[in-house]
């Protein structure tokens, strides 16, 4: 099964990176950006057949190890193929 | 006293964090990340550098290793932790630290030289420094921003876990002298026990005249 993690940061974390890329696309003419945020995501596959089982494994997974829960929230998902 | 330096994939200043080690009187082996074992030791010392291509987020990786296992007990008992740059990074990924530290405000990777005042010169990394002394030392990172809630900025703050700040020469803190936009301008923290300390600034970096300065020093005579 194929999994899909987003990490992206906490609201009330500043994100340099999220700003320069936003002030970069304005600069490009991509004008009424009203905000810009970057995250990473993550595919996983996993052998496992139960869509429960595999979600929970992989938020196992954030907590554990892709995010960092000081600044950082997840989510998780299937995605059919 | 006895040190372990530990080496991950990508450690850069584990020699040199050696070489000032033992040049202060301090015992010292290399451990490397994938051993099993800690050698008895009364410091563990997480040097400087790139762990694992500072892959996912710096330090992250890192803190997951064979042997931090083995560091986060010699910590649970009491045991003393440094952690310099990327070393404090594995700590703050860790949990040994709280907090976490960021990508610079101005996106920059910044190295040179700058000052740090010491705020509390009751610990066991800087008990040979006077409280308030301005110390020069070099930084080298691109992800050196401290950042925690407001709530723990006031417990670390209640429990004096606050022990460098980045200051102007004569000590002022002051934002202009914020090299890479710490929270409180932080450079340096311990745990609430004290005997884990992450810091920035590269001690191993001015503890030898040829180098340019000797401040660090201070940090490595400390530890004993």
């Amino acid at each position: 099964m194929k999994l899909q993690v987003i990490v992206t940061l906490k609201k009330d974390v500043l994100d340099p990176q999220g700003s320069a890329i936003k002030s970069s696309l304005s600069n490009m003419g991509f004008k009424n950006i009203e905000s810009l945020r970057q995250g990473k995501t993550f595919e996983i596959i996993v052998k496992e057949k139960d869509e429960k089982v595999a979600l929970s494994k992989a938020k196992d997974m954030c907590e554990k190890l892709l995010a960092n829960l000081t600044i950082e929230d997840y989510s998780v998902k299937a995605i059919k193929e | 006293m006895k040190a372990s330096v530990i080496v991950f994939p990508g450690s850069n200043c584990d020699r040199d964090v050696k070489i000032s080690l033992e040049k202060f009187g301090i015992k010292t082996s290399m451990v490397w990340h994938a051993d099993a074992k800690l050698p008895k030791s009364d410091l563990v010392v997480l040097p400087g550098g790139f762990s694992y291509g500072d892959y996912l987020r710096c330090g992250s990786i890192a803190s997951k290793s064979r042997i931090m296992k083995e560091v986060i007990t010699h910590s649970k008992k009491g045991g003393l932790v440094m952690g310099i740059c990327n070393g404090f990074q594995v700590l703050v990924e860790s949990q040994l630290l709280p907090g976490v530290l960021i990508r610079n405000i101005n996106l920059k990777f910044i190295c040179k030289n700058i000052t740090v005042k010491v705020t509390n010169n009751k610990t066991n990394f800087t008990s040979k420094t006077s409280r308030n002394s301005v110390l020069e030392i070099p930084i080298a990172h691109n992800e050196g921003n401290y950042f925690a809630s407001k709530d723990l900025i006031d417990e670390l703050e209640d429990n004096n876990q606050i022990v460098l700040q980045y200051c102007d020469a004569a000590g002022n803190i002051t934002e202009q002298c914020n090299p890479n936009g710490s929270i409180k301008n932080i450079a340096g923290i311990v745990n609430k026990k004290g005997n884990v300390f992450g810091l920035m600034p590269h001690p191993e970096r001015a503890s030898d005249e040829l180098l340019g300065g000797m401040d660090g020093s201070l940090i490595f005579k400390s530890l004993k």
